[in-house]
């Protein structure tokens, strides 16, 4: 899970990591109130989505006056960015974080997650702050820093030294080293507490006065560990999450909302995937990943179907079941129900293999329902996106 | 031959008495599996078909000297049951368990490596040798004896492959599901090793998905130490990047990690790679000539 940065920096002040002074502003009249009381050289309002790249595209505003605030408040709420990150569409700006400015002496970058290799939570830093640390990785890929961390014992301070020395920072700024140290402590402590899956501060700033502070951040959490954390799932916004998946969330489906017009609905997440990309090779794009689980049932398939159709794009559906566990004939049973209750008018696939296949094709092919019933997994893929042209051409 | 277990290996279900672990006992030891004991604290003295619970590993490795455990506890405790089997002594620990919080394994992961337990998983389908022993929630009727060593990332997947390599008459020694989550047990290099040095096996195919570069890692050995021909499928060309796909492991994240990556990899190293996951068997059989 994702949260936006005004509640990164929340988080970031309750573990002793400093922040500017700030507050999340949802309109105008909050937004001159909150100038009146902040009084501050500098005012910066952020738009808050979860997308990186929002200077770029114009959602940071910066102004020495006062009585700016407000009339910038106004015009980023509402707006719909475009970045890097948000796909053509864009993101509704919907809240702001309205904060003092730093004067930067210096940016550097630093983030904490899991190494998937190590399997250790790994600190990344680099004087190149500002930068995307991919960018930075693929040019200069010696100024990337890493410091693993051994979980046994935790953050010691020699790692906090160890990377300190070797982003040369006693010599960038002496006054600031102890500081360091002690907020990695800090980091990693949230990081481990709150069972973030990664914490990534870019800009961490030297302020013209010798002190530290978190300009941005960004913090993602463990999806399997939020049952443990009431406070962070308070943090979820839905508005920036696709509403098809919101939705297939409470039915337990796992849904992934792509852009092509072959709706796949598929049990297991590696054969999901697989058929994604057996769909591309057949010559079409896949509208979606749906992994409707191991234990697929009736509800689940029917509550799939009504996904699958949500999605105007979608002018055709592959259902490709591999029965293990879950009997054929069951899924069978689920589509024949869920299209009667549905009604569906779409061309649909359903290839089914493994334990009772052979009684969940019969049970298809004598239910009446305008579906094709395959075996071969190719030839079920040809077979949807053949139909999904024919029907486009005589429509 | 075979890798890992056996008609021999003696297995303990861990949650045994849950509706998962009871179902998932049943067919393991209706398979052949020698399923000698289960544990579900608090329930000693009960049977599931047939098979004695006890309240402890340890008390269940005492009396009936299992070497090998199947875990289906719920992910809240999972972390602590691990740890419990290799505490008792457990040669290998196979965790079927999806949904365990990526901390606790990292913590696990860092406790075991002072042990001699081996560890397959978590959110994996299990192993299981062909018509010896089933350790897992696989459906054992696909699969048939045969020359072809597996290993895969996913369930479902790694069935559709496993069906396709019996319908050839091509059959599987064993097939090892390493599991879905960003930190897993054992990784490919060591089994794509017990592999090379098994008698058996003819060909591994080996099922990637997008996330991390295990497969690029594995790319690396199998150049230089493989002699048996490695047959790759990774899926997820099409996954977007920053998305989970379905599995917590399964992420392009930070433009690393995709399909296109792991595949050129794959490529390089020798080993035959496809496109089409409904021709995994047919490149087997062509590459075995």
């Amino acid at each position: 899970m994702n949260i936006h940065e005004f509640q990164a920096k929340q988080l970031f002040a309750q573990f002793g990591i400093p922040v500017p002074k700030g507050k999340e502003i949802k309109n105008a009249r909050a937004a001159e109130k909150w100038a009146e009381a902040l009084e501050t050289p500098v005012y910066v309002v952020k738009a808050q989505i979860h997308a990186g790249g929002r200077g770029k595209a114009g959602g940071v505003k910066i102004t020495k006056n006062k009585e700016e605030v407000p009339g910038l408040a106004q015009e980023l709420l509402g707006k719909t960015l475009v970045t890097h990150q948000t796909g053509p569409k864009g993101r509704k700006v919907r809240r702001l974080l309205i904060e003092e400015g730093a004067g930067i002496a210096k940016e550097l970058y630093l983030s904490l997650l899991i190494d998937r290799d190590t399997g250790c939570p790994t600190f990344i830093a680099s004087t190149e702050g500002g930068m995307e640390i991919e960018e930075v990785a693929e040019k200069t890929p010696e100024k990337v820093i890493k410091e693993t961390i051994d979980p046994a014992v935790g953050f010691q301070a020699y790692n906090g030294r160890n990377l300190a020395f070797a982003l040369g920072l006693p010599t960038l700024e002496k006054a600031v080293v102890n500081s360091f140290i002690h907020m990695l402590g800090n980091l990693y402590r949230l990081f481990m507490e709150k069972d973030a899956s990664m914490v990534e501060i870019n800009p961490l700033v030297i302020t013209t006065d010798k002190t530290l502070i978190a300009l941005d951040g960004k913090v993602s959490f463990d999806d399997n560990a939020l049952f443990k954390h009431p406070d962070i799932q308070a943090f979820r916004d839905l508005h920036e999450e696709e509403p098809l998946e919101v939705e297939a969330g409470k039915h337990n489906l796992n849904y992934v909302k792509l852009d092509g017009d072959i709706g796949c609905m598929v049990n297991g997440a590696g054969l999901a995937m697989a058929t994604m990309d057996l769909i591309k090779l057949a010559g079409a794009e896949p509208a979606n990943f749906l992994d409707v689980g191991g234990g697929a049932t009736k509800e689940t398939v029917a509550a799939g179907f009504r996904i699958l159709l949500k999605d105007k794009k979608v002018k055709g559906i592959f259902i490709n079941i591999f029965g293990g566990i879950v009997r054929c004939e069951r899924i069978a049973n689920g589509v024949i129900e869920a299209s009667k209750e549905v009604g569906i008018k779409l061309p649909v696939v359903v290839r089914l293999q493994g334990t009772n296949a052979e009684e969940g094709r019969k049970l298809l092919q004598e239910s009446g329902l305008k579906v094709e019933v395959a075996t071969d997994l190719w030839e079920a893929a040809q077979k949807i996106v053949a139909m999904r042209g024919k029907k486009k051409k005589s429509s | 031959m075979s890798i890992l277990v056996n008609k021999s290996t003696r297995v303990v279900v861990q949650g045994i008495t849950g509706k998962e672990g009871s179902f998932h006992a049943t067919q393991c030891k209706a398979y052949g599996t020698q399923i000698v004991a289960g544990v579900t604290p608090g329930k000693a003295g009960q049977e599931v078909e047939g098979i004695p619970v006890f309240n402890t590993v340890r008390e269940a490795v005492k009396k009936t000297e299992a070497t090998t455990s199947l875990i289906f506890v719920p992910p809240q405790f999972a972390a602590d049951a691990i740890l419990e089997a290799a505490d008792a002594g457990i040669w290998l620990v196979i965790c079927i368990t999806e949904g365990i919080p990526v901390n606790e394994m990292v913590r696990v992961k860092r406790a075991l490596a002072s042990t001699q337990t081996r560890f397959i998983g978590p959110n994996c389908p299990g192993i299981i040798t062909a018509d010896e022993c089933k350790i897992g929630i696989m459906p054992g009727f696909i699969h048939k004896k045969g020359k072809v060593g597996v290993i895969s990332r996913s369930g479902t997947l790694t069935y559709e492959a496993v069906n396709q390599l019996t319908n050839l008459g091509l059959g599987e020694t064993t097939c090892v599901g390493i599991g879905g989550d960003p930190i897993i047990g054992t990784g490919y290099i060591d089994l794509l090793q017990m592999f090379e040095q098994d008698d058996e096996t003819e060909a591994v195919v080996m099922i990637g998905e997008i996330g991390g570069d295990a497969e690029e890692k594995a790319a690396a050995f199998i150049k230089k130490e493989m002699s048996k021909p490695v047959i790759g499928f990774i899926a997820g060309i099409t996954a977007p990047p920053g998305r989970r796909m379905g599995h917590a492991g399964a992420i392009i994240t930070g433009g690393k990690g995709t399909a296109t990556e792991k595949m050129a990899a794959l490529e390089a190293a020798g080993v035959r790679v496809v496109k089409n996951p409904a021709e995994i068997g047919e490149t087997v059989k062509l590459a075995l000539g």
